[in-house]
């Protein structure tokens, strides 16, 4: 057998020491109680970074300037209204029960520790649908537009294979009316002096003294100045790393920097290579590709799934006769057919496609077809629920789905990886906290659908503003000397940094390297891993890494707007990412939810966890190699079992 | 395709000009960023300054990304911003000229990047709920009319971009200020402050410096979310009705 040794070491366990023992049911409550509390007085002594004004760091920044800390924001766009969150789509997730159809704050939790393939923390997960239920609330309350039913009430659907109806929604625009509702509440604290906004502003690197997350270093991104911001606790809200492969469905600015940086300043980086790979994408059509969009979900209701029954099938979609295609998905999955989880649906598309049956521009695409749903309900009927999908899918590829078959691939759409969090959702690094996607805690090796926006706002209207406490109540700190050792050396870095990115003046653009690191991860790290590509790509990764820092070309100079040089900062950081998740993918040699490792399923073809020796959190601290820190996960109220989806 | 492309630029040291660009190679599936983004690359292999343009999500929602292109705010599909056009809209030896949002409060920054903080300056005024978290009832302890939901959706819906300033010849930001009157504004949860938050948002709309609204229409005719152009018929009742009744 190979094993993955020499790529990192060993070192101690880490346990997470915040949550409490006993009833998951009274966690929350009894962390809550036993948590130190800032006296009201005090607050106003205490400052708070809060990194990000995504769901997550937008209502954190606002709820913790209501609770009267002094608060300070950042974002790389030009407003935190524009922060990835808002491209959201699908709905969010709670345990209200308002349909009367068996939902609880049980079963969301275990569903979600289920489909998240029993690599979460059960006290993180239960903590998380009691939450749901106040985000509703909390929402509704600000005036977030959600579908209403004509009673008045509140509509709800059923999303990503639960059996009950519990996700909410505010059309295909849930993400954007929802952080339209933390934005506004962030605004009503920076017109009241509570919120100092930072829009257009970069975190480049963290600063740690005396062991404790004191600051950060930023760029503005308009004149370009490298400035520090000191403050009690640095709360990180930056978002997922799924740009690591270039083509994803995130926003183009979506970057690991922020984290990464503070890996590097001693944060344990958790799970790094569980990434979700979503089915139902529009293909790329081309080297120009900049992006890839999603395709609702929802779509997989009432569309079937099928290639051509031979490789090579070059006649258009409508001309292939029915005998001659292949439902591959109701064949091979006979009681879930086109419903089956994305995991699984991605990598069924990704095999007929390896074996020349994709259709479409270079083969990578499958067909999603509605003309059976079209002959059942009617075009009206498919209209009113699908259209404005259909209307998007036309725009981008010029092709109407009345009239011909939908074209489809996966695409890296989620990352459940990220920074390690204890159950205050604090990293290694005192002081420093995580919430969002950024950190790993909730969803395991597999996110559901709707459960992002719901951590999301969780980790910030709810958990953090009442653990944060708990560490500032021993603040505030020493104010920091700007002519600290730790801080000037953390500026030093940052500009030689950037002076190194400029004065290499090679003969390659910063894309054409992100595009190309974005193509080696896709093959060996994507929908399937195995030994020997995952150690083809560590040793592709360090050495373009090594090009990219002989040869990139990055124009302008470093004042002012230069995006050429944002762009290469963050890509300089998704190279030393990229390299820890394929450690990470190959050190789990299981496949467990959205890691699939090859030499690790069952006769049929599925994902096959080993429980005895995998059942952790792989928690990677920053050296050379990495050294890998195990958090065991116990499970005591749902009991691990293989899926099933047959 | 083969398209020119006639691009403004201007850096901090200049006023700015329109520059002319060549490609000979531009597929119709490209989007208009994309374009762009082939443009750029040849520009900094050349050695040049590649144009600097504000995008992020390319899905139509961030708000972010936002030009004149052969004069039309995002363009000439219809609602449809800049990011989601595609070059199948366009005829083969096209000459587009591209240019960044002009309007008073909107300083350009670079190229076609300007400052659209303006309109986060609105918002600030009074564009929210005052609701902190923790305090609020059960999500159905007020039950919204549908009709309401769909109309406060509607103009929810607005991302900010800023099109419908660029595209108003006073330079008026009243359809993004009357879009969040309006989606505040119908719902039950808003009423409380609905009559501070028209003072007060149209005042600092009017601070600010954008125009005054004429009704000119423009605004919607550009939008990319369609949000209508009632809402400013609205905006004005309401500021009406704020303005007769004593401030409480
Ligand atoms: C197309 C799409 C559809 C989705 N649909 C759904 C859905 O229907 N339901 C669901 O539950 N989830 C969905 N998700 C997932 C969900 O939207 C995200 O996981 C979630 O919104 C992330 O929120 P966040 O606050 O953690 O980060 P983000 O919203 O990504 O915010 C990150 C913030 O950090 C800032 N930032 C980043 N780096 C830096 C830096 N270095 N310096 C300064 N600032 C920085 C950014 O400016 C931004 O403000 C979807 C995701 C995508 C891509
Ligand atoms: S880039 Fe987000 S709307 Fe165009």
């Amino acid at each position: 057998m190979h094993s993955a040794k020499g790529f990192y070491t060993v070192g101690e366990p880490i346990i997470d020491e915040k949550s409490p023992a006993g009833p998951i049911e009274t966690r929350w409550d009894r962390r809550r109680f036993g948590a130190k509390l800032v006296n009201p007085a005090n607050k106003r002594k205490l400052t708070v970074i809060v990194v990000g004004t995504g769901l997550a760091g937008g209502s954190a920044a606002a709820t913790l300037g209501e609770l009267g800390y002094n608060v300070k924001s950042f974002c790389y766009q030009d407003s935190p209204r524009r922060a990835h969150s808002i491209a959201a789509q699908g709905g969010i997730n709670a345990a209200k029960n308002y349909r009367n159809d068996g939902d609880s704050v049980y079963r969301l939790f275990y569903d979600t520790v289920k489909g998240g393939d029993f690599r979460a923390r059960e006290s993180n997960v239960y903590r998380l649908a009691q939450i749901s239920v106040e985000i509703i609330d909390q929402c509704v309350a600000q005036g977030v537009p959600f579908a209403r039913e004509y009673g008045g009430l509140l509509d709800t659907r059923s999303f990503g294979g639960a059996q009950v109806s519990r996700t909410f929604y505010a059309r295909g625009q849930t993400g954007q009316q929802l952080l339209l509702g933390a934005y506004q509440a962030l605004a009503r604290q920076i017109a009241a002096g509570r919120v100092e906004m930072h829009p257009r502003t970069e975190m480049l690197d963290l600063i740690v003294v005396d062991g404790r997350a004191r600051g950060i270093v930023v760029r503005d991104l308009v004149t370009g100045g490298v400035s520090t911001h000191f403050a009690d606790a640095v709360v990180l809200a930056t978002g997922g790393y799924g740009n690591a492969f270039y083509l994803s469905t995130n926003a183009k600015g979506c970057n690991t920097t922020a984290i990464w940086r503070a890996h590097r300043r001693g944060a344990l980086m958790a799970n790094p290579c569980y990434t979700q790979i979503h089915p139902t994408c529009i293909p790329v059509s081309g080297e120009h590709q900049s992006k890839l969009t999603l395709m609702s979900e929802s779509l997989r209701n009432d569309g079937r799934v099928w290639v051509p029954k031979q490789g090579g099938d070059s006649r258009a979609a409508n001309d292939i006769p029915e005998g001659e295609r292949d439902y591959y998905l109701e064949r091979t999955y006979p009681s879930f057919g086109n419903l089956v989880p994305r995991d699984i649906a991605s990598r069924a598309a990704k095999h007929v496609c390896d074996e020349g049956r994709g259709v479409g521009p270079g083969g990578l695409g499958v067909y999603l077809d509605f003309a059976d749903a079209i002959r059942r309900l009617g075009r009206a009927a498919v209209e009113a629920k699908y259209g404005n999908l259909f209307e998007m899918y036309q725009r981008i590829t010029g092709e109407a789905p009345y009239e011909v078959p939908m074209r489809i691939y996966p695409a890296v759409h989620y990352t459940m990886g990220g920074l390690w969090v204890d159950y205050d959702l604090r990293s290694t690094v005192p002081g420093l906290f995580v919430i969002g996607e950024a950190n790993f805690s909730d969803h395991g090796a597999n996110r559901l659908g709707a459960s992002a926006l719901m951590q999301g706002l969780a980790d910030g209207y709810f958990v953090l503003p009442n653990t944060i406490g708990d560490y500032l109540a021993d603040g505030p700190f020493e104010t920091v000397d700007s002519a600290h050792p730790e801080v000037t050396a953390a500026v030093s870095e940052v500009v030689d940094r950037i002076t190194a990115l400029l004065l290499v003046n090679g003969d390659r653009t910063v894309d054409s390297f992100h595009r190309e690191l974005g193509h080696i991860m896709w093959e060996h790290c994507g929908m399937e891993r195995t030994e020997e590509g995952l150690r083809k790509a560590l040793k592709l990764i360090p050495a373009l890494r090594e090009e990219f820092w002989r040869r990139v070309k990055v124009p302008g100079g470093g004042e002012g707007l230069n995006q050429s040089l944002e762009k290469a900062g963050r890509v300089a950081d998704f190279f030393e990412l990229a390299e820890l998740m394929c450690v990470d993918a190959l050190h789990r040699k299981e496949s467990c939810g959205g890691h699939f490792r090859a030499e690790s399923q069952s006769p049929d073809g599925e994902a096959l966890r080993d429980d005895a020796e995998f059942s952790y959190v792989a928690a990677w601290e920053y050296a050379q190699p990495p050294v890998l820190h195990r958090e065991q996960l116990t499970f005591e109220h749902v009991e691990p079992t293989q899926r099933s989806y047959k | 395709m083969r398209l020119t492309l006639r691009i403004w630029r201007q850096s901090t040291k200049d006023d700015g000009r329109l520059v002319d660009y060549r490609l000979d190679d531009v597929s119709e599936d490209m989007s208009f960023l994309e374009v762009l983004d082939v443009l750029n690359e040849e520009l900094i292999l050349a050695g040049d300054e590649p144009v600097a343009f504000d995008h992020d999500c390319r899905e139509g929602i961030c708000g972010m990304c936002g030009m004149m292109i052969n004069g039309v705010a995002h363009g000439p599909e219809r609602a449809t911003t800049a990011c989601q056009l595609h070059m199948r809209h366009f005829a083969d030896g096209a000459t587009i000229t591209v240019e960044p949002w002009r309007a008073k409060p909107f300083p350009v920054v670079r190229d076609l990047v300007v400052d659209r903080s303006a309109l986060d300056r609105i918002i600030e005024a009074g564009g929210y709920i005052s609701a902190p978290t923790g305090s609020a009832p059960d999500a159905h302890a007020v039950a919204v009319p549908k009709p309401d939901a769909d109309t406060a959706f509607e103009s929810a819906a607005c991302i900010g971009c800023g099109a419908c300033v660029a595209a108003c010849p006073n330079g008026s930001g009243m359809l993004f200020t009357a879009a969040k009157i309006t989606h505040l504004g119908v719902l039950p949860q808003g009423q409380p402050e609905r009559d501070s938050r028209v003072l007060d948002m149209v005042r600092a709309h009017d601070d600010l410096g954008f125009g005054g609204c004429t009704n000119t229409g423009e605004c919607t005719a550009v939008c990319p979310k369609g949000v209508p152009l009632d809402s400013i018929g609205r905006l004005n009742r309401d500021l009406l009705r704020a303005s007769l009744r004593p401030r409480r």
